[in-house]
């Protein structure tokens, strides 16, 4: 499997974490190891010394999953608008767009997993914290209806800091409409697997994120619904040391398993495969 | 009148002690007949007041700012879900319980008779007493409440009851215990199953619409929302620390959020804005509740029409049919990425 040259092409959008200018070293925001940047992008962007999972972008997500050259994107035309003038807004998006390459923060289109054919969703991190608004939205339930009407899986990798605040009210309902087209996959018995990754958190953990017939997630991740800091806690509540990690969600049994982003592709083979086989028994 | 006068009603609230200490001078003989000799008027008076003061209300109403409209819509005086239940409802019985492990008083429901057709009833109640208020934690649902919350939705559907859900948060509980509960989790299971649920859905925003706690209750077939309400992605206070990180900004992120009923109405997201008897439903329980009544029995006759197939493509429409976006690419042209040398 030659995947060996995938990490070069990240400076397409430049929105690696991992890497400093230039590229040589990268620290790793946990640890504060300081490694070679491509030792650490051949080790997937996983530190070498702590196993801190960096954030990736969708492109480097794709060549990671999906089998080589079978990605196709779809709906590439659709992108925010600021329906509410919020301040600000637009000149945000546009450096998120110059900065990442990308019209808006979730990429999506149809793939192959191990030879398994399927819809996937990608959030990009880097454009607005991979916040949900009306174009994210849009894509998301686009990708269940095609996926709904031509009977095949769906696989969403999640990062977002949640809806996005800046379209107000019209992404919140986003949360409803994403929300609404999983039960139509249920109704239609279309495997729908959520793989959690950095962070995923607010209305978007509280939507499509929480409700994939499978969930994993991948290490060390930021998964809750309001920050540390932003929930009220009781007085007197010491607050666990892995609070809103991937980790505390498995304990509290909101996520099926912890998945190492090496196992990840692995891991969603065998799941569509199990998923797909046709019922043992007659109906 | 008033017994906690906002800052900009305080002007209202004075005239409205002036005018109840004369209507309280005219009920006594003494001061009655000491007028008299006077040649004061008290009726007079009191008329005088009255419009002036009405004339003052007029005035401070028609020129609310979005912040002032946060005020409204947290009102302490503000009748909440049960005065509105009491009001409206003929037989209310409450149901306890998420069949799993608890109780959460911040949502109420049950069954009840609306123009004397059994429905189901719930919604978020706040308090007005700080030990009341704690007991509703401040109308901030946990996720037994939300679990509270889809047993009765499932009650309803099996019944072909209605639903009729008033909407009062300022947002869903997030400390510890409801993270170890999966308060994500709950609410996400409550926007699906309300988006497929086989019974009218009435939604109604009485007060405050903090995102995903008001959300994960309020997915209707007619949202409605009271004109001093507010419904919105995050508190402004919470707006105004991630932009600014200066929480007392409140008012500037409220007026940039348009979390008032006239923009959710301009957007589409709201069915209609049910005015309020000037000075604000607090002002007049009784004329609310009308209000209320009729625009949710109006909605309620065009929706029983409706087939259950029908019934939930609409719904399935409404909200898809939310959120703004452009597409610049028509021609639908793919972009291949390929991870080759």
């Amino acid at each position: 499997m030659a995947r060996g040259g995938w990490f070069r092409k990240q400076s397409r959008n430049g929105a690696s974490v991992a890497s400093v200018p230039d590229g040589l070293w990268s620290k790793c925001p946990r640890c504060g190891e300081i490694s070679f940047a491509r030792d650490v992008e051949r080790n997937l962007n996983i530190c070498p010394k702590c196993e801190y999972h960096h954030l990736i972008t969708a492109d480097q997500r794709i060549m990671l999953t999906c089998d080589e050259g079978s990605f196709t994107e779809m709906d590439t035309g659709i992108s925010s608008i600021n329906p509410l003038a919020f301040p600000d807004y637009d000149d945000k998006l546009n450096v998120d767009r110059t900065k990442t390459g990308r019209k808006d923060a979730i990429v999506t289109g149809l793939g192959a997993i191990d030879g398994n054919r399927v819809y996937i969703g990608i959030a990009e991190f880097g454009f607005r914290a991979g916040s949900m608004g009306g174009a994210v939205g849009e894509k998301i339930v686009r990708l269940f209806e095609t996926a709904l009407s031509e009977k095949t899986p769906v696989v969403l990798f999640t990062a977002s800091g949640g809806a996005r605040m800046q379209e107000g009210l019209l992404s919140l309902m986003q949360m409803a409409k994403t929300s609404a087209a999983t039960a139509k996959l249920d109704q239609a018995r279309i495997p729908y697997i959520v793989v959690i990754t950095h962070p995923t958190t607010g209305g978007v953990f509280a939507s499509y994120a929480a409700l994939g017939d499978i969930i994993i997630a991948e290490p060390g991740a930021t998964v809750g619904l309001a920050g540390r800091r932003v929930g009220n806690q009781d007085m007197g509540v010491k607050l666990p040391e892995d609070f809103q990690t991937s980790e505390f969600q498995y304990r509290c049994g909101m996520v099926d398993q912890i998945v190492h982003r090496k196992e990840v592709r692995s891991t969603l083979g065998k799941l569509l495969m199990f998923l797909s086989e046709a019922p043992v028994y007659a109906k | 009148m008033l017994n906690n006068p906002l800052d900009f009603e305080k002007p209202i609230s004075e005239l409205d002690d002036l005018i109840n200490e004369f209507k309280n001078a005219t009920k006594e003989p003494q001061m009655r007949a000491d007028a008299e000799t006077k040649g004061i008027d008290i009726e007079q008076q009191i008329a005088e007041l009255e419009t002036k003061r009405d004339a003052l209300m007029q005035q401070i109403f028609s020129n609310l700012t979005p912040w002032n409209e946060v005020q409204m819509a947290r009102h302490k005086d503000r009748p909440y879900t049960l005065d509105y239940i009491r009001a409206i409802f003929e037989d209310f019985m409450e149901l306890h319980g998420d069949r799993t492990n608890a109780d959460d008083p911040a949502i109420v429901g049950g069954f009840a008779r609306f123009n004397g057709e059994p429905v189901v009833v719930l919604g978020h109640q706040k308090a007005r007493d700080l030990k009341e208020r704690q007991l509703r934690n401040f109308g901030s649902a946990r996720p037994s409440g939300f679990r509270k919350a889809l047993r009765l939705m499932k009650l309803a559907e099996k019944f072909s009851r209605p639903l009729i859900i008033f909407i009062d948060t300022p947002a869903a509980e997030a400390n510890l215990r409801a993270e170890e509960e999966g308060i994500s989790s709950t609410i996400a299971i409550c926007l699906r199953e309300m988006s497929v649920l086989r019974t009218p859905i009435i939604v109604i925003v009485i007060g405050e619409g903090g995102s995903g706690g008001a959300l994960g209750i309020a997915v209707g077939d007619a949202v409605l929302m009271l004109e001093h309400a507010i419904y919105s992605v995050i508190p402004p206070e919470g707006c105004a620390a991630i932009l600014w990180s200066d929480r007392s900004r409140a008012p500037e992120a409220a007026a940039a959020l348009k979390l008032t009923a006239k923009h959710a109405a301009e957007f589409g997201l709201i069915d209609e804005v049910i005015y309020e008897p000037v000075g604000g439903a607090h002002r007049d329980h009784p004329q609310i509740a009308e209000s209320v009544k009729s625009a949710v029995t109006r909605h309620l006759d065009g929706i029983k029409r409706l087939s259950e197939e029908e019934l939930i493509d609409r719904r399935y429409q409404k909200f898809r049919e939310m959120g703004r976006w452009e597409d610049t690419d028509f021609t639908s042209a793919v972009v291949h990425v390929t991870n080759s040398e």
